[in-house]
């Protein structure tokens, strides 16, 4: 086997002249221990500056001076039990970490200046009982304005700018009366103050400010957090290509670098990293997580490849070409952009509570002016009144009604091993009432196991399990696996496409295709019991056996169907697999309604059917060819050996390999959604208490603080119950 | 009420001190890895 040299250069990010940075995702740091070890150990190494493990994010950052150290770093730390990919440059401009350090800087400024303020204001305040001097009461004022003015300018930045944003889009969103809120009290105390009266706001501004920032805080963490996670699942999965060099030697590189026209070597048990031709070489390729088939392809020089499928039997090699026939991935590109088109759709809850809003606000606080007119006050003193309803309504607790939820709620998701990727997944996966199923690598595993291995003897598992080992063939991992062996045989040979055999204590062993070991009558009997599987025989002197292999059915696949199916929802199959196949896993988790051979472009006609008849459906798959059916459905969840592509376009991704945990996230979902309808519905309440009392001119500065405070804690403190799940029905 | 021309530039200095502190240990990123700290807290190496 040729030896290949990891290329690192190009993940280096250069510091300073001789210095330069790399991140790693380190697979297994697990405790303090594990990082005292690899900063000690990987700190001696020369070359290495630095070392420094984030326990949080499972990183290690290296400092370096010599560009070949890093290759020394991963050898020891594979040496240590280790395993620690590189991350490309790309994924290294990390905005969410800038944005989350701006949030916190302006959270810690508000929460300064509101301590500070309220310190004046309670002497105010206390100063109304015991007759405050009025030239002290402004003085208290126009410190209050000094410290606020700022405060507001700085920390309310991040409400002012997503409120500009949406008014340039002409939307409407929670921000824009937020900060028409913030800036309608701030203007009005100033004046007040200017004109020596009593009230001022500018301790409730300063608070509502702090209590909306710690919301943004939050949910800024959590999607930083999953960001995180994501970041580190890529660079797990190795996006690594062994490209031909000039010499003739072959050197691994990131994907991201190889150029079109270089050719690659795809060697057995591999990927194809990216799309092209075959070169040279034949082998059998692997399209499961591409076409959802499970039956493998036979691929000969000339033949087109695509990038995530799997080379079973040989060697090839592969010539980088992107402008070729990409039929399959043409298709799906282009289904995905009228899917995410067609989308658009859902209006998430608070959007839709951002535009009922401030037309009733705004024709209560008109009325308000125009009413106290014609009861004779002053201009500007109705037009004072008609503000502080202004200000009382200020929906900071509708602003955090659903933002609060989703954090915790996707933070009790997060402790469970599913990731949300978008905002509104919560809401959208509360409100399905259809399931759909994709089979291979879904209701399947995504690895092939041995379906009749009680049938075989064990001396014969013993053999086929130790030739196995001496194969890199995927289904002889598949045999080694289930056998249990661990000790390979010697001088085994491997005759590419074939097989392997060795001779063990005088006697001849093979493994291999039921052909190149002669036992074609077996398999052939075999093939009638399990019709979708891959046959592999092994011979042992003159006896003969036959593996029958196939992607297991989950274990927990029919229980999650039945609970769905409970639920009062239909539950269907829709692959791209053949149908005797299908109709096998269909049968085995008791599902009657499947369709097989369906090519991406059916799958999402069938989700646009079940849209049209005003149904909600759950998109469940892996494959690449299932990205489009999850983007048009109303939520979608994808299993972590999905392909890129579509874990991009998943709402949700399970990280564990439990299909069960599609209906915890539907659990937790359902309670987010109630939590997120009764902080709506709180917050409305709230204003219709709060509202009269502004109306009639009574809401002083203390009412003002203490209601406006008091109810954003409790949409808070509600939001705390989304960790634990709400039954289904 | 005299007292309040001490204390209050006083109350509002301290105030400044702490969060200038506080934006100092933000900006060494002192914050990037709350769990690693947490443990390295109780490591006998000096790092």
């Amino acid at each position: 086997m040729t030896t290949l040299n990891p290329d690192l250069t190009g993940f280096l990010v250069p510091v300073a002249e001789t210095t330069s940075r790399l991140d790693l995702a380190v697979e297994g740091i697990r405790c303090a221990g594990c990082m005292a070890t690899i900063e000690r150990e990987v700190g001696r190494l020369d070359g290495v500056v630095s070392a420094r493990v984030n326990l949080t994010d499972k990183r290690l950052r290296l400092t370096v001076n010599d560009t070949t150290a890093p290759a020394r770093v991963l050898q020891r730390l594979e040496d240590l039990g280790f395993r620690a990919y590189p991350f490309s440059p790309r994924a290294h401009t990390d905005q969410s970490a800038i944005e989350q350090r701006r949030l916190t800087r302006a959270l810690v400024v508000a929460g300064v200046a509101a301590m500070n303020i309220m310190l004046l204001s309670v002497s105010v305040w206390s100063g109304h009982a015991s007759e405050l001097d009025p030239l002290a009461r402004d003085f208290f004022h126009w410190i209050s304005a000094l410290i606020a003015l700022p405060t507001a300018a700085y920390s309310g930045r991040p409400f002012f700018d997503s409120a500009i944003r949406a008014l340039k889009a002409r939307r409407v969103n929670m921000d824009v009366p937020i900060s028409l809120g913030i800036c309608l009290a701030l203007g009005l105390s100033v004046f007040e103050t200017w004109s020596s009266h009593e009230h001022a706001y500018f301790d409730g501004v300063v608070m509502l400010l702090f209590l909306l920032l710690i919301g943004r805080v939050l949910e800024q963490a959590m999607h930083r957090r999953t960001r995180a996670v994501a970041a580190n699942l890529a660079a797990l999965r190795a996006e690594h290509a062994s490209v031909a060099q000039a010499d003739g030697s072959w050197v691994e590189c990131p994907v991201d670098t190889v150029a079109v026209g270089a050719r690659l070597l795809v060697r057995p048990g591999e990927r194809i990293p990216l799309d092209g031709a075959v070169l040279t070489g034949r082998s059998d390729i692997d399209q499961s997580l591409v076409t959802g088939e499970t039956a493998p392809r036979a691929v000969s020089p000339g033949d087109t490849v695509y990038a995530g499928t799997l080379a079973m039997s040989g060697t090839l090699t592969v010539r980088v070409d992107r402008a070729h026939d990409r039929t399959l991935l043409a298709d799906v590109e282009r289904l995905l952009a009228q899917a995410s088109e067609t989308k658009g759709a859902y209006v998430t809850l608070a959007d839709r509570a951002a535009r009922l809003y401030p037309p009733i606000v705004h024709t209560v606080a008109l009325a308000t002016f125009l009413g106290w007119m014609l009861a004779g006050l002053a201009w500007t003193e109705a037009l004072a009144i008609a503000i502080t309803v202004l200000i009382i309504t200020c929906p900071c607790a509708l602003g955090l009604a659903v933002p609060t939820v989703q954090i915790v709620a996707a933070g009790a998701l997060f402790k469970r091993g599913v990731l949300v990727n978008a905002g509104d997944a919560l809401e959208r996966l509360a409100m399905i009432d259809h399931v759909v199923f994709d089979k291979t690598g879904t209701l399947t595993e995504p690895t092939p196991a041995i379906a009749n291995l009680a049938a075989v003897p064990p001396h014969i598992q013993a053999i086929a399990g130790r030739l196995a080992l001496a194969s890199r063939h995927p289904l002889a991992a598949a045999i080694a696996r289930a056998t249990g062996a661990t000790l390979p045989l010697d001088d085994a040979t491997e005759t590419p496409g074939a097989g392997v055999t060795a001779v063990l204590d005088g006697v001849e062993v093979w493994l291999g295709s039921p052909a190149f070991v002669g036992a074609d009558a077996q398999a052939c009997v075999l093939a009638h019991q399990y019709p979708s599987a891959s046959m592999v025989a092994v011979r042992v002197g003159t006896e003969t056996a036959v593996f029958a292999l196939r992607q297991p059915v989950r274990t927990d696949a029919r229980a999650t169907v039945a609970a769905l199916r409970a639920a009062g929802w239909p539950v269907e199959i829709v692959s791209g697999d053949r149908a005797t196949a299908v109709a096998e896993v269909a049968a085995a988790v008791q599902v009657q309604d499947w369709t097989a051979g369906a090519r991406p472009a059916d799958k999402v006609a069938r989700l646009h059917a079940l849209t049209q008849a005003k149904r909600h459906p759950l998109m469940i798959g892996d494959g690449l060819n299932d990205a489009p059916a999850l983007a048009a459905a109303h939520a979608s969840i994808a299993p972590v050996s999905a392909a890129h592509v579509t874990q991009a376009q998943a709402d949700f991704l399970l990280l564990g390999n439990r299909l069960s945990l599609s209906l915890d996230s539907i659990q937790i979902a359902r309670r987010a959604r109630t939590l997120m309808m009764q902080n709506l519905w709180f917050s409305a309440l709230y204003n219709l208490v709060a509202v009269p009392i502004a109306v009639l001119g009574h809401a002083t500065p203390l009412v003002a603080a203490l209601a406006m405070s008091g109810s954003s804690l409790i949409v808070m403190l509600n939001a705390l119950r989304a960790q634990t799940p709400q039954e289904i029905r | 009420m005299d007292i309040l021309i001490v204390l209050i530039p006083l109350a509002l200095i301290l105030a400044g001190v702490w969060l200038a502190t506080f934006l100092w240990s933000l900006h060494s990123q002192q914050y990037e890895d709350l769990e690693g700290a947490a443990h390295r807290a109780l490591s006998d190496e000096d790092r």
